[in-house]
């Protein structure tokens, strides 16, 4: 590893007190950071910490509401993306933002094409695409082919030639190495060295705790939208220190207490061996009557889409799914939730809910048969039955008559729950319950899921809040990289733990 | 609760959105002309007011050639047609799709239900079988639409698009571009004639739209097709099942195509590769006037109906005015989007009061 350059740098980028507000939530809330030319800087923290807000800050892409942005020493604004980059930062993001319909020379040059009186120099453009793509040691890569040909690698790499296809100073890369396999990660970090010897700063966003380890300089923590530690070594600073660091976040949870559920009742829902290529692989677990089971795991470790494929809404390619012992049908809904499984998926708005349609109407979609004769709907007993849900559940404002997407996001979420219990689902998949809830409705959602499992209903939550699936669950799976890592009561796991699990990559 | 924790101040909260005995009718947007004019009443209030006003100026140019019993039937009569048509044609907007062959399709079954081989079974055995022929043709042609775009993914645009070519070139084929004359007189005296002074193929409009209404807002067919419209990752998650529902609504529209057919060759006594002209534009046309969203999801049969109403009306005017079919088309044009327009700011004040 080379370090010239690096010890004495100083700082190329220097952000002071940051912080930015969106409708409703403080995203960033006072954040530090300073990174010097030559060094690979990684920013840890769990997710909702803020990272991905505060590279779109060094983007251009969010402005901040207050604080000061250094670079070289000059107090700099990036009110817009072109900005930023005309300062020399280049941004990787995670989702690719490549047009897979042009080619990787056209995507390269996107938005600084090379061009003569407004023609694209088509020959220099694919001449100096193949330049980048040599020295990013992929020479094999066409500048000629269709991004949306190549590989989730391949086109990392094609995003990393755009980034470096300008006079770039400070590269930001959002989690790069989540598509990539190991040969392939050494190929980055490689590439990654050759950058930081010429002199470029890397602002370096990881999971990994190994790869921090054998890339990264220094590192940033950041907790609520604040930085809890800055400048510390990422070789030498102990695991558990950096998690300590990043757990114990703010939010208070208040859970109700409840009674530990009978062990010895039989299973309602069972997953065995369940798999998909590419998204997760060997999840079994068992869920029984007035029990909840929750899955910790950061985003992309495959949670939802466990849940999904129990739901029928992914076809299961190995393993099966039992609900009272009867196998589950797999890639059919219908079937799903004929068998009694009902979803509340994880993008409530654009999965759950058709928002211009009315409360009443919302509750009843997948229970119209049991009002319905010959499909002429008996208008009374829909409506009689769907307001007692929406009155059991303690929906607010009353009445089912209000357009959907009046109500507040814990209310929309009553809604989704209203649905199944109606349709008389016994096996209610959470994921995500409490997302876009605010915090004084959140309690009222962790009663409500727990009154539904005393109820007898089966009930599996997934969450990106560690203490969230603490607090509900009963027993826990920690999921990372497809893989359940570990399972146990969650009596015996705390969030520490938890996190050490997912970042370690392996049961401990 | 823990209500002394930073609860974001923007996003509305069970607790304080209303107390919580609020009437449940107090839906927003119910105040001031924009909510009235997004409610379902007040919009088709504003048809009829369009429709009363063209009225007006029919009478005010053409005075007692407007207002004739004969003249009203005769506008009725021709608003029959497409109005069977864009009954259909709502179904399928109101799930999310859009048909652009219908027109194509009155076209083929008029073709095939008028054939020499068609005609001549139906002699034997009775003309209804020409009815039959009509309607499953109209059939088939929207099973095609619907399986390629609920099961094999085709942008309903261009699997319309492409029947709309398909069909039409059929239609030639079979008939060799010639004009097919019904010789069955019992057939053209059924729906050529009247009970009770209305003209049948009124009544026929009258029992789609009746059939339709029905259909739509008291069925699971019809609440189905409109939680697909509005969306419809929602309704497969709800365990609907999508793709079998948008195949049924293309072909309903098929059906509701060979009913056409079948009364435009009433009208004309042929079957002619020509017929059905322009039905996609003008259906679509009346469904969107009557404020259905195109985007699915939301939908209106009677404002579908006033819709048709209000076109063939301005058709009636202007032929009673002696204007010739290119002003005709232009005023069309000129409605349609004045009409969209005025739906998009209502809908949009009513979603900023709501």
């Amino acid at each position: 590893m080379s370090a010239q350059g690096r010890a004495n740098g100083s700082p190329l980028l220097h952000m002071t007190g940051v912080v930015k507000r969106f409708p409703g939530v403080v995203a960033l809330g006072g954040v530090d950071l300073e990174v010097r030319s030559g060094e690979v800087h990684c920013l840890l923290g769990q997710n909702g910490a803020g990272k991905s807000t505060l590279i779109k800050v060094l983007a251009g892409v969010h402005t901040p509401d207050e604080g000061h942005i250094l670079w070289n020493g000059t107090e700099v604004t990036f009110p817009h993306p072109q900005a930023a980059m005309e300062h020399g930062i280049a941004t990787m993001y995670q989702e690719l933002d490549l047009v897979e319909g042009l080619t990787v020379a056209e995507n390269i040059f996107l938005g600084h094409e090379l061009s003569r009186f407004g023609f694209p120099r088509r020959r220099a453009t694919q001449e100096r695409a193949q330049e980048l793509l040599t020295q990013l040691g992929h020479p094999g890569i066409s500048p000629t082919t269709e991004v949306g040909g190549l590989s989730a690698a391949n086109q990392q790499i094609v995003s990393m030639a755009r980034a470096l296809s300008r006079d770039v100073r400070l590269i930001i890369m959002d989690e790069p190495s989540a598509v990539l396999d190991s040969a392939e990660v050494d190929q980055l970090f490689d590439v990654v060295r050759e950058l930081t010897s010429a002199g470029v700063a890397v602002v370096y966003i990881s999971h990994r705790l190994d790869e921090i380890r054998e890339i990264g300089d220094r590192v940033t923590v950041l907790k609520d939208g604040a930085t809890v530690a800055t400048g510390l070594d990422a070789k030498s600073t102990p695991t558990a220190e950096l998690i300590t660091l990043m757990t114990g976040r703010s939010i208070e949870y208040v859970f109700p207490t409840r009674e530990a559920p009978d062990t010895a009742a039989t299973p309602l829902l069972s997953v065995e061996d369940l798999g998909r290529d590419g998204e997760f692989h060997d999840v079994s677990f068992d869920v029984r009557p007035g029990e909840i089971v929750g899955i910790a795991g950061l985003v992309g470790a495959g949670r939802s889409e466990v849940l999904e494929t129990i739901f029928g809404a992914r076809r299961a390619e190995r393993g099966r799914v039992r609900v009272g012992g009867t196998v589950v049908p797999p890639g059919s809904v219908a079937k799903a939730v004929a068998a009694g499984i009902g979803l509340a998926p994880e993008e409530r708005k654009s999965q759950a809910l058709v928002l211009e349609h009315s409360v009443g109407d919302n509750i009843s979609l997948a229970s119209l048969p049991a009002f319905s004769r010959a499909g002429w709907i008996d208008r009374g007993a829909e409506r009689a039955s769907s307001e007692s849900y929406a009155s059991s559940l303690e929906v607010r404002p009353r009445g089912v008559d209000r357009e959907m997407r009046t109500l507040s996001g814990g209310n929309q979420q009553k809604i989704v729950l209203a649905r199944w219990l109606q349709r008389g689902s016994r096996v209610l998949l959470l994921d995500e319950p409490t997302r876009g809830v605010d915090v004084g409705a959140r309690s009222e959602i962790y009663t409500l899921i727990r009154t539904l499992s005393e109820d007898g209903c089966a009930v599996v939550v997934v969450s990106s809040e560690i203490p969230e699936v603490l607090g509900l669950a009963d027993r826990v799976l920690v999921m990372a990289d497809g893989a359940v890592l570990h399972q146990g009561p969650a009596a015996e796991l705390d969030e520490h733990r938890v996190l050490d699990i997912i970042l370690r990559g392996e049961a401990a | 609760m823990s209500n002394e924790l930073t609860s974001p101040e923007n996003e509305v909260t069970g607790h304080d959105v209303a107390p919580a005995d609020a009437p449940a009718v107090s839906a927003p947007g119910t105040a001031g002309l924009a909510g009235f004019l997004g409610s379902g009443l007040g919009r088709n209030l504003g048809l009829i007011i369009a429709l009363l006003l063209l009225c007006a100026v029919g009478f005010a140019t053409a005075g007692d050639r407007f207002a004739s019993a004969d003249n009203v039937l005769t506008i009725l009569r021709l608003g029959s047609v497409i109005g069977v048509v864009s009954i259909g044609m709502t179904f399928v907007i109101c799930g999310g799709g859009i048909d652009l062959s219908v027109g194509a399709i009155v076209a083929l079954s008029s073709v095939w239900a008028t054939t020499l081989a068609t005609q001549t079974m139906a002699e034997n055995v009775h003309w209804v079988v020409m009815v039959f022929t009509a309607i499953a043709v109209g059939a088939g042609c929207g099973l095609i639409n619907g399986v390629l775009v609920a099961y094999g993914r085709v942008a309903p645009f261009i699997a319309t698009l492409a029947m709309l070519a398909g069909a039409r070139g059929l239609a030639e084929i079979i008939a060799q571009r010639r004009t097919q004359i019904i010789r069955d007189r019992d057939f053209i005296t059924f729906f050529g004639g009247d009970v009770l002074g209305i003209p049948v193929l009124v009544i026929i409009f009258v029992l789609v739209s009746v059939f339709g209404w029905v259909l739509l807002n008291r069925t699971t067919f019809g609440r189905r097709t409109l939680a697909i419209g509005g969306n419809a990752e929602a309704a497969r998650l709800a365990g609907i099942q999508v793709r079998r529902q948008t195949a049924m609504l293309y072909i309903l529209l098929g059906i509701a195509c060979g009913i056409a057919a079948v009364m435009i060759m009433a009208r004309t006594t042929t079957g002619t590769s020509t017929h059905g002209q322009l039905y996609e534009l003008d259906a679509i046309a009346a469904v969107v006037i009557g404020g259905t969203l195109l985007s699915g999801g939301r939908g209106t049969i009677v404002g579908t109906v006033l819709g048709v109403l209000i076109f063939t009306t301005l058709t009636n005017v202007f032929t009673l005015n002696n204007l010739d079919t290119s002003t005709q088309a232009v005023a069309k044009g000129v409605i349609i989007i004045a009409a969209v327009l005025l739906q998009q700011r209502v809908a949009e004040r009513h979603r900023s009061s709501g």
